[in-house]
């Protein structure tokens, strides 16, 4: 396994580097030169000539990209021009927040979802399984932002028992116990959207891969053998239904990073996605870069997670 | 030797026959239809493509007709959807707003479906190193989160152009992301359909690669392509709306719903006039759950297996 694991590892070192070509070209096409994001803008021609030596911006490009590449590898990200610190520092508190909105979702989400899904394979047709047949076609099709714009509209209009806005109230310095409350509080109307969208097509995706098991052979002789039903949907039906699961699971790590962009977006979260937005229209390349940089290693790293879990849980998948 | 009444009945068997003789196609529009939320689908989606064709002939006004005495006017009956900020009316923004929308969904799914089908063709058909290639690019597009991605691409070029150009951007964007799903499913059909007779045959009649991979092995993934296509389109529609509501997608004063959504991001607007935001955004959502339910109804009558 380990191997296994450690091959994967070494496969994903070239797709690392196309990716990193691809943003650091992504960059370059951009408008606007990077001289002068640092520098007061009363600089002389002199010095901005003696910043683009710095930046290395008269070098060829690919020099440029390998002064880029080593520097990334040495952990310099650069600085972040909108922030005025390390791009390092200014990515820190914000990917934490939105795994404090998302990680919730993903347990609420798989909660659901898996005995939701079970259940409307087995009983399929039945008034349960229609019920949720008709929730995912809506929670598929309704667009997150229009979704949240009508949570905020009912909440602030309607009924203002929720904050609808931001991680915590204005100027709010509370600690402890009481700032957990709050941030709780915030996450409610989010993390309600988030849920619904993901629960949408998990249920789906569940209900298919137990639908396909179901009905087999081996099921029927498990009934026959008059096993207990439980087991039989359990212990015999869901183990085979499981694979696509533990796929998703893994997928799902890059689903919600990036399904929580708009919703981020819509609630004022302060997350990855919010940093992302901000990078992108205020044209802050250093950070836009290292964003699209680390968005792409989690992807990986869901994708690696989603073969390796496959591969725990079928064995007839080749390991070596 | 036939009598008159053994000829009757031998008529009748061949029009018996000729009746219960089906193509694939027939079959699959028989069951399509009996599946009555897909044809529900079908026929919302039918009106919305009518509307969005005659849009300039059915609005009730001129795209840009501003008028200064009726600007923020609540729906009436002169006004249907009400006015906006610029005293526009809004039923004609929304009219003209699904032409844009469907037109970015059909382009992006066309840009898709082309390279999709191509690359998991020529993928499926070569194998060996083409095979390994192609596979490492489609990984490699798919190693990218779509929609920061998309945010960024789009960011990032569309500055470079004036507005009326972003809505080909965006176009873009979302077809050159979002064929690779398509590519592997194509890949693995040709792979199969590769050992079978009908490809020893057409290789005996020593056809060219090209026209093997485009009359003979692509037709025969036409069914799983339909399918893609129709709910790859919900979802190009869903994301060029979620991008036109952050400002990166089709930009105003070309109007589509996503963008027109985006008048909600002012607090004022949201809370006081609804009718700003609220019927945009209900038309994507009926569009992209009338694209799904028609998507779901084909592939249930197309592949008969996945029932």
């Amino acid at each position: 396994m380990s191997k296994y694991i450690l091959k994967r590892l070494l496969h994903m070192i070239p797709v690392i580097l196309v990716i990193s070509i691809l943003i650091f070209g992504i960059i370059k096409l951009a408008p606007g030169s990077p001289v002068g994001t640092n520098l007061d803008p009363r600089a002389t021609p002199e010095q901005k000539q003696l910043e683009r030596t710095r930046l290395g911006l008269d070098e060829p490009l690919y020099v440029q990209y390998g002064l880029w590449l080593s520097r990334v590898v040495q952990g310099d990200l650069g600085k972040s021009f909108l922030y005025q610190k390390p791009v390092k520092d200014v990515i820190g508190p914000y990917l934490k927040n939105t795994f404090i909105l998302n990680i919730p979702v993903f347990i609420l989400a798989f909660g659901i979802s898996i005995p939701v899904g079970i259940h409307s394979a087995v009983k399929r047709y039945s008034v349960f399984d229609n019920f949720w047949t008709v929730f995912s076609l809506i929670g598929i099709s309704l667009p997150s932002f229009f979704f949240g714009l009508l949570l905020i509209y009912f909440f602030a209009v309607k009924i203002q028992i929720l904050p609808i806005n931001g991680m915590i109230e204005a100027g709010s310095n509370t600690t402890g116990f009481a700032y957990a409350l709050e941030v709780t509080k915030h996450m409610v109307l989010p993390g309600l959207v988030l849920t619904i969208g993901s629960l949408a097509s998990y249920v789906r995706y569940t209900r298919n891969g137990m639908l396909e098991v179901i009905h087999q052979d081996y099921i029927r002789t498990a009934r026959a053998k008059g096993l207990n039903e439980k087991v039989v949907v359990y212990r015999h039906g869901f183990r085979n239904a499981l694979l696509p699961i533990v796929t998703l699971l893994g997928y799902s790590l890059i689903f919600l990073l990036s399904g929580a962009v708009i919703v981020e977006t819509v609630f004022n979260w302060p997350g990855m996605g919010r940093v992302l937005l901000e990078s992108v229209t205020m044209r802050d390349y250093n950070l836009m870069m290292a964003v699209m940089m680390l968005y792409a290693i989690l992807t990986l790293v869901g994708n690696l997670l989603a073969d390796i879990g496959y591969a725990l849980v079928d064995p007839r998948v080749k390991v070596d | 030797m036939l009598t008159v009444n053994e000829t009757a009945v031998a008529v009748d068997v061949n029009k018996a026959q000729k009746e219960s003789i089906e193509g694939p196609w027939q079959m699959a529009w028989k069951r399509f239809r009996k599946n009555k939320l897909a044809m529900l689908g079908g026929i919302i989606l039918l009106v919305l493509v009518f509307g969005a064709v005659f849009a300039p002939v059915i609005s009730p006004y001129e795209l840009d007709d501003m008028d200064y005495s009726q600007i923020n006017k609540a729906p009436s009956a002169s006004h249907w959807l009400g006015t906006d900020q610029l005293g526009r009316d809004y039923f004609t923004r929304m009219l003209h707003g699904s032409r844009v929308s469907l037109q970015v969904g059909v382009f992006a799914v066309l840009i898709s479906v082309v390279l999709g089908s191509l690359v998991g063709g020529i993928a499926g058909y070569y194998g060996g190193w083409v095979d390994n290639l192609c596979m490492r690019i489609v990984e490699i597009v798919m190693s990218f989160p779509f929609l920061p991605l998309a945010i960024t691409v789009s960011a990032v070029v569309g500055a470079r152009l004036p507005a009326e150009y972003k809505m080909y951007i965006t176009m873009m964007v979302i077809g050159f992301l979002s064929w690779t799903g398509l590519a592997r499913m194509i890949r693995g059909q040709i792979l199969s359909l590769r050992e079978q007779e009908f490809m020893q045959a057409a290789k005996a009649l020593g056809l060219s690669d090209k026209r093997i991979i485009l009359k003979h092995l692509l037709p025969n993934t036409v069914a799983y392509i339909i399918v893609s296509a129709t709910l790859g389109m919900a979802g190009a529609i869903m994301t060029e709306s979620a991008l036109s509501f952050l400002g990166l997608g089709v930009a105003p004063p070309t109007p589509t719903w996503g963008n027109m959504v985006q008048n909600a991001r002012d607090f004022y607007i949201l809370t006081n006039r609804p009718w700003l935001w609220v019927p945009p955004g209900i038309a994507i959502f009926l569009t992209v759950m009338s694209i799904n339910l028609l998507g779901d109804g084909l592939r249930d009558a197309l592949d008969p297996k996945t029932k």
